[in-house]
């Protein structure tokens, strides 16, 4: 494959991620806005349904906060990458900004000087996996700051509730995180894979285990609701991931994720 | 609950009309600010008269003169700012996430503006001046005509409610109970 064909996709996902939501995102929406029963709840529900259709019919990015560009590489051993695979992305996020365009966010941590093409040291993030075969998969997460910045890696005691520090973190953050909110929670490995586990845990998004499905029914029996404004609706999914621990550590992260729970994929052969 | 459509500047009596829960649409000249030009503000004070102003948590898209994406950022970042810039006379503060309720008691209002809808919100905005342009696109203070801006709730009235302390206190107390 060439390096042009791998910019081309980057920019056709971001376009895709900015002005629509994933399927399953939409049906979620939909359900809660039927099952909602505040009236100013279920009001917002509804405009953030219509939000999503205005954008898609007209090419709009649906949220200004075109987030921080978020990549999950599923890197084929078969696959014939002859060229910098991390320039390419690069290239592919500078024209997106360009073209869609997208608001540019990255800046220097310290000098605050933006870079106005939204890459910079370190960013685009690229999260690799070496798979089997010969394809090339690029997911595009673009992550707004609202939810990233209520986000937190917490070292607890192994004698804590795991649970309860979640559920206090949510009753204390969502409100600031554009509820209802999606979780990407991690939980043991160590202080830095915690916080890879949460994220990962939002790319392997909505989880099906009890354990997630009664943590997800006591985070909506908060009552926090739609911007923190009150209602049943306060997540529509959330996933655990979790690694072996040290004896006497206990490593819990929460990555926030708003309701414009967006990415796309593109799949290159 | 009612509905009603404001127009700026915004009279005391106006603020004084709204109660917590209330929806409202604004129209005339709006002004969004955020990280950079709130800190600019308090050092150098406002480029434009901030009397009866609606000041909206917005770092918008644009792109040739047009609004393409507007939508609220969490204004608790701006908590720091919100007495002077009431002090100012800014009688509504736009965004989502709310703000401390204290300093609005009895003078202005926080009204919330549905998170993530920048699509929709761009369509209710017409740009009329960018000021303090070298802050750059998300920093700007952005001069706005706003065409029925909303449904924006009043999360924080003049009289003293704040519907997200209202929300964290009837969690807190039915667990409790």
């Amino acid at each position: 494959m060439r390096q042009d064909e791998v910019v081309e996709a980057v920019v056709r996902a971001l376009r895709k991620a900015e002005t629509s939501l994933p399927e399953w995102v939409l049906e979620a929406l939909r359900e809660a806005a039927f099952q909602e029963r505040n009236p100013v709840a279920r009001s917002h529900l509804q405009l953030m349904l219509e939000n999503v259709r205005v954008a898609e019919a007209e090419g709009l990015p649906l949220c200004q906060d075109t987030g921080l560009p978020i990549f999950h590489l599923q890197i084929g051993d078969q696959a014939r990458l002859d060229f910098d695979l991390a320039e390419a992305i690069s290239e592919g996020v500078r024209r997106a900004t360009r073209e869609i365009p997208l608001r540019p966010n990255v800046v220097h941590p310290l000098t605050r000087e933006n870079s106005l093409d939204n890459t910079g040291p370190g960013m685009p993030d690229l999260i690799v996996d070496r798979v089997k075969g010969g394809a090339l998969r690029i997911t595009v997460f673009p992550k707004g700051a609202g939810s990233e910045n209520m986000s937190l890696v917490q070292m607890l005691n192994p004698a804590d509730d795991p649970f309860e520090v979640i559920l206090r973190a949510v009753a204390e953050r969502a409100s600031n995180a554009c509820p209802p909110l999606f979780l990407g929670i991690g939980i043991g490995g160590s202080f830095d894979l915690a916080a890879r586990l949460a994220k990962r845990a939002l790319f392997n998004m909505p989880g099906k285990t009890n354990q997630e499905l009664d943590l997800l029914r006591r985070i909506n029996s908060l009552g926090i609701g739609p911007m923190g404004l009150g209602g049943d609706t306060t997540a529509l999914g959330l996933k655990i991931e979790m690694a072996g621990c040290h004896t006497a550590s206990l490593p819990l992260a929460i990555n926030f994720q708003c309701w414009a729970n967006r990415s796309a994929t593109e799949v290159l052969i | 609950m009612s509905e009603h459509r404001l127009k700026t500047p915004l009279s005391s009596e106006d603020v004084m009309n709204l109660q917590a829960g209330d929806v409202v649409y604004l129209s005339g000249v709006i002004y969004s600010a955020r990280d950079k030009a709130h800190l600019l503000l308090r050092k150098e004070g406002s480029p434009v008269n901030l009397e009866g102003a609606a000041v909206y948590h917005c770092g918008p898209i644009m792109k040739d003169g047009q609004v393409l994406s507007a939508g609220p950022t969490t204004s608790g970042r701006m908590a720091r700012y919100t007495d002077e810039m009431l002090a100012k006379g800014v009688r509504a503060i736009i965004g989502k996430g709310g703000l401390p309720g204290e300093p609005f008691s009895g003078r202005a209002v926080y009204l919330a503006y549905p998170g993530g809808c920048g699509a929709i919100a761009a369509k209710q905005l017409r740009l009329k001046e960018q000021h303090l342009s070298h802050l750059g696109m998300a920093e700007s203070l952005w001069e706005f005509e706003a065409l029925d801006l909303g449904p924006m709730i009043v999360a924080v009235d003049a009289h003293g409610r704040d519907l997200y302390r209202e929300v964290r206190e009837s969690k807190t107390s039915s667990k409790n109970r």
